[in-house]
This record gives C-alpha cells, structure tokens and sequence, in this order.
C-alpha cells in the first residue's frame, strides 16, 4: 500500500503529477486552482525527478508550451479554471488536431466571464463538446474524491498517450479545495530520450535522428480529402473510446424505482440524498458517469428501462441532462435540477426536487 | 567540349543545401524566404546539429517552412512560436529551438509570447521576417507598415491618427536582458547574405552555448503584396524600410559582456 496523506484536491494534482513521471508542468495563476503550481514550486521536483516546473505570461502561453513539449514526446500537465480553460481553448484544438497527448486539469468555477471563484459545472459542454474550434473531443475524467484526482492524473496519461489525444480531468472548487486522506501512488521514473525515440520515435519531433525521416507536427492540411480522411481518423478514436474506455459508477441500482445522474462533486451530494431518499421510502439509485467523454450510454439505457424517472442534478443550468436525455430514449421522464453561479446544492434540496419534478405531489 | 565535361563535379561551385528538401516552394518569385531558408539549411549543415535541432514554424506565408528543411518540426498556431519553442527547450535542454515567424505573427498577434520567452531568456534562436504587411492573407497592414504605406486595410496609406505607429519591436527585444543576441539583417544582395548567413550562424552559436534568446530580424519584401517587381520592392525596401529599420546589431553580449547572461535552471 502506498503513502497515507491528508491533501487538497489542488496538492495532490500536483504530488501525482510528480510521482507518475511526469516532464513538466506550465501553468498560470487562477483561483481556485492556484495550489497546483504552488505545491509544485514547493516541493522543487527539478531536483528530485528532473521535473520542469515554469509559470507562463498566460494560459494562452501555458497550453502551447505544452504543445511544443507534448509533441517532442514528453508527458506534460496544465491546470487551470474555467475562464483559463476558455483562453487555452486555440490551443488545444491544435492539441487535439496535432494528435498530441497531454493532460489538462480544469478546477472549475462559475461563470460566464469573470463570474464566480465558487464551485460550479457549467463548463460541461466546453469541456465535453469540443470547447475549441473544430471536431474534436477531450477524453474527460469527473473525479468525486481527492483519491480520484489523485488516479485520473496518470489515467489521464494513460488514455493521452493510447489514443494520442488531450486528456481533462473536469473537477471544481469542492474537490480541489477539501481534503481528504489519499493514498498516493509510487513514483515512475520520467521517460529517458532513448524511451521516448524508441515509444513514440515515429512521430515524436525531437530531432531528426539518421535512421528516421524528419517528424513534423501539425494540424493544417491544405488538400480537403485529406483533411476529412484526418477528421475520421479522429472519429475512429471517439467511437473506439466509446467502446473500451467508458467509466461509470451505480450506487444502489438495483432496486432503484427512481435514478440520480450525477458527476463530480454533485454525485457525492447525491449519495447523501439516495439515503435520504431512502429513509423517505423512495427507492432511488445514482449512476455517477467517471468518463464524461465517453459518456456512459450503454447503462443509462438500461437503466432507463427499469426505473420511472431520472433527475440529472449537476451545479449548472442543465448541461448533461441533454447527454442523458439523448441516451434515455423518451420512454421516461429525465428531468434537470441545478444549482447556479456558486451555489452548492444540498441533499435536502436534491430530494426535494426529485418528489416535485419526478413523483409528484 | 561536350556537355558531360560541363556538368562535371569539378566543375561544381554551388549547390543546393542538403538540408533543403526536393519540395517544391510555394513562395512567391521574388520572395525572401526562400533565401532565408537556404541560409538556415547551410548553418545547421555547417553546424552538424540537424541532429538535435527543432524548428517552429508560425501562421503565415512561411507557416509550410516544415517542407522544405529537413529537420523535425512543429507547426505553431498564430503567434505562438515563442511558447511552443519555450515547451520545447525546456523539456529538451540539449537541443536547438529556433522559431520563424513574420511580423504579424510575431509583433502582433504574438506580442506577449515573443517578449516574454525573450525576457525569460529562453534558450532558442528566434528568425524574424519582417516585409511590413500580411503576406497570406493577401496584403493587409501589419504592426510594421510604414507611416502611408498603401495595404489592403490602409488602402489610403497608413495613417497614425487611425492606425497607430509602426512597431519597433527587435529594439524593444533588444532591451530585455534574456536576449543575448538581437540583430537586424537583410537578403537583398549577395553582400548581405553573407552577412545575414553569419548572423544565423552565431545565433545558433549561442544557442548551442546556451546563452539564452538570440534573436536575427530579417527586413524583407513582398513583392506580390507591395504590387511590386522584385527588383523594384529591393529598391523600395532600401529607400523606405532601412531608415526605419536600421540594419546593424542592436546587442551582442558577447562582444560587451559575456558574463551578463544566467544561464536558465531547468
């Protein structure tokens, strides 16, 4: 068993990203994620792992320096919050359109625009739907826990790197200002320059070494035909992540007459009102999607044929409810509660919402 | 004497970089960047760094600069080279980083970008053509177009009171202490390109002994855009660019102080 720890979700972000072997971290301040590069400026990993720790002029300077990094093959990390992640988002389309894997943290608040440093969801479809220009998908990790935030780091490389795509992992303020025990993981070693010419040597651009072509990393193709053929190239890899790489988690499923969707910190709001619920004599269920992309299809189908209703409850102004709605069918009800703009709701308010809006009376 | 005494490698007294590739350019004729590339081609030849040695091309005309040297590269978005470069010198200590970038990527839309990976001192070689207008986009006003200078967005001349002044901006690079190297150059004649060749070559020089951003701007034509002849846009840049943009090195710390530059920590 690994290190026992008492850490904020925002640490350990940072004590993962050191431990899983990671090459650098470029990042710019923003409340409520600035303790990830605070915590690795704290602990120097340049010289313990040879860690490249460096704070950009801005978000929009971070996220290329992890393109440049990325692309000559380095395992690199960004993290930001919500109006951050808006400035990144030109860069990682050419992230996503490069084919370059990396890792991107979004500890999100409310907004639009400047809007709150308090906890929120609203970034759902920026971060599922693409968020740049262009089509293309993130592969999205909704930790609930500290213990989650601390695994989707090397998750996320894991998936980065598999499908040579950017990785996020969507938390918020909840989770990345609690704290909560965690174990930590063991350290990886970084990848030397002979591993990474012999993992990923054909594409990786960090110099062009005699028994090779010339690598060239890019996005633009002039010629259409060829740049549909990459576009469902990318498909290929969306609906392959669809296949293999769904995470989701069903708490008290099987009897359930009435489900909760929930992720993140909502979902632990919800386990709290499934007892509640419960207590009530209302049997109800949450399914918690993990991966937001790919979104756990498959078992809100099947669940949908066995319960009355579903209430997605998200801190938002319904954003997966329409993912939930498109997987449900029509057959049941799929109703939205959410709060707004900061404002955290409680168990209370989530049963409250399900007897309104689903049971009625 | 027949034609095979001719083409003899006796004979030979010019030939193509090898590092240029056989693609065909899409410059336009009479452009600069053909003769810019050819001059970086034979610098890192000469230098045996084709090895260790990553270009970031900017958006632009020269945003295809990845076809025609061959060593790895990578394609920056608008104005960002200097990050790409900064991501990359940072995780590769031991390699060379340069970026190519014209004047709308690197002194407008990637202001913040160049001035800060220069004020870091980022260990990379930055080119810089600077022709005073957007070539790719068919010839609108860039931050460097002379005061009247007739674009396709001043097609009146560009006016101060509605456009603002044009940018010096290797003078502003100059001041910063991250730079070690900050030149200005031209490829108009064969003089000067052999000047410009030397420019490049301590600039990667520097590189390689890690003292931080050397930066060579490049004062260039477009011909195509000036709605000029290729003869005529040299004749123009020397009356109207080289007053503005004086050619000659604004800093060599070498030459001053070569203590002054700290080397970054990784």
């Amino acid at each position: 068993m690994g290190e026992l720890r008492l850490m904020k979700g925002n640490e350990v972000i940072a004590e993962a990203a050191i431990r899983c072997g990671c090459d650098a971290y470029f990042g710019y301040p923003i409340t409520p994620q600035s303790e990830v590069m605070e915590t690795l400026m704290d602990r120097e990993p340049w010289n313990e792992t040879g860690m490249v720790v460096l704070q950009a002029e801005s978000e929009i300077a971070s996220i290329h320096m992890i393109y440049g990094a990325a692309a000559s093959g380095k395992k690199v990390i960004t993290s930001s919050s919500s109006p951050g992640i808006s400035l990144m988002a030109e860069g990682i389309s050419y992230i996503a359109g490069a084919e370059l894997p990396c890792v991107i943290v979004n500890v999100s608040r409310g907004g639009p625009g400047l809007g709150t440093i308090q906890p929120s969801q609203a970034d759902y479809f920026q971060s599922t739907k693409g968020g740049g220009h262009g089509d293309y998908r993130l592969i999205v990790l909704a930790p609930s826990s500290v213990q989650e935030t601390n695994d989707f780091v090397e998750l996320g490389f894991k998936l980065a790197f598999k499908y040579r795509n950017p990785a996020m992992i969507l938390t918020d303020g909840v989770i990345g200002q609690m704290m909560e025990k965690v174990v930590l993981a063991d350290y990886i070693p970084r990848l030397t320059d002979e591993e990474i010419n012999e993992k990923y040597g054909s594409w990786a651009t960090n110099g062009r070494k005699a028994n090779r072509q010339r690598n060239i990393i890019t996005s633009l193709e002039m010629d259409s035909v060829k740049m549909e053929n990459n576009n469902l190239r990318f498909q290929e890899k969306f609906a392959q992540m669809e296949e293999e790489d769904v995470m989701f988690e069903e708490i008290q499923c099987e009897d359930a007459d009435y489900l909760l969707v929930a992720f993140g910190s909502s979902s632990r709001i919800c386990q709290k009102a499934v007892d509640l619920a419960r207590e009530k004599g209302i049997k109800v269920g949450l399914l918690r999607p993990i991966t937001l992309f790919p979104f756990p299809k498959k078992p809100i189908a099947v669940l949908a044929k066995k319960v009355k209703g579903i209430l997605v409850v998200e801190m938002n102004a319904g954003q997966m409810v329409e993912d939930v709605q498109l997987a449900a069918g029509c057959a049941i009800p799929v109703k939205h509660f959410g709060r707004m703009g900061g404002v955290i709701p409680s168990p209370g308010e989530v049963v409250a919402a399900l007897e309104q809006k689903l049971i009625g009376g | 004497m027949e034609l095979k005494d001719i083409i003899n490698p006796n004979n030979l007294v010019y030939e193509k970089p090898k590092l240029i590739t056989e693609n065909t350019m899409h410059y336009c004729p009479g452009c600069s960047h053909g003769v810019i590339h050819k001059l970086l081609a034979e610098v890192i030849e000469d230098l045996g760094i084709q090895d260790k040695t990553i270009g970031v091309s900017p958006v632009g005309c020269a945003v295809f600069a990845y076809n025609y040297l061959d060593v790895d590269w990578q394609e920056a978005a608008h104005g960002r080279a200097p990050a790409v470069a900064t991501g990359i010198a940072r995780t590769n200590p031991d390699k060379v980083v340069f970026t190519y970038q014209g004047d709308g990527d690197l002194a407008s839309i990637g202001t913040a970008e160049i001035l800060h990976a220069c004020n870091r001192g980022e260990n990379m070689v930055v080119i810089f053509v600077n022709n005073g207008i957007y070539g790719m986009t068919g010839g609108q006003m860039a931050p460097t177009t002379l005061i009247g200078q007739v674009t396709a967005t001043t097609p009146n001349g560009r006016d101060v009171g509605r456009n603002g002044y044009p940018l010096k901006i290797t003078e502003l690079i100059a001041q910063l202490p991250g730079t070690s190297y900050v030149t200005r150059q031209s490829v108009h004649t064969p003089a000067t390109i052999r000047k410009c060749k030397k420019a490049i070559a301590k600039a990667f020089q520097a590189a390689l002994d890690k003292k931080g951003t050397s930066f060579v701007e490049v004062v260039s034509t477009c011909n195509m855009n000036w709605k000029m002849t290729p003869v005529k846009a040299n004749e123009w840049m020397v009356e109207n660019m080289f007053p503005f943009y004086v050619l000659g090195d604004l800093k060599d710390s070498s030459k001053t102080d070569p203590a002054s530059y700290t080397p970054l920590k990784n």
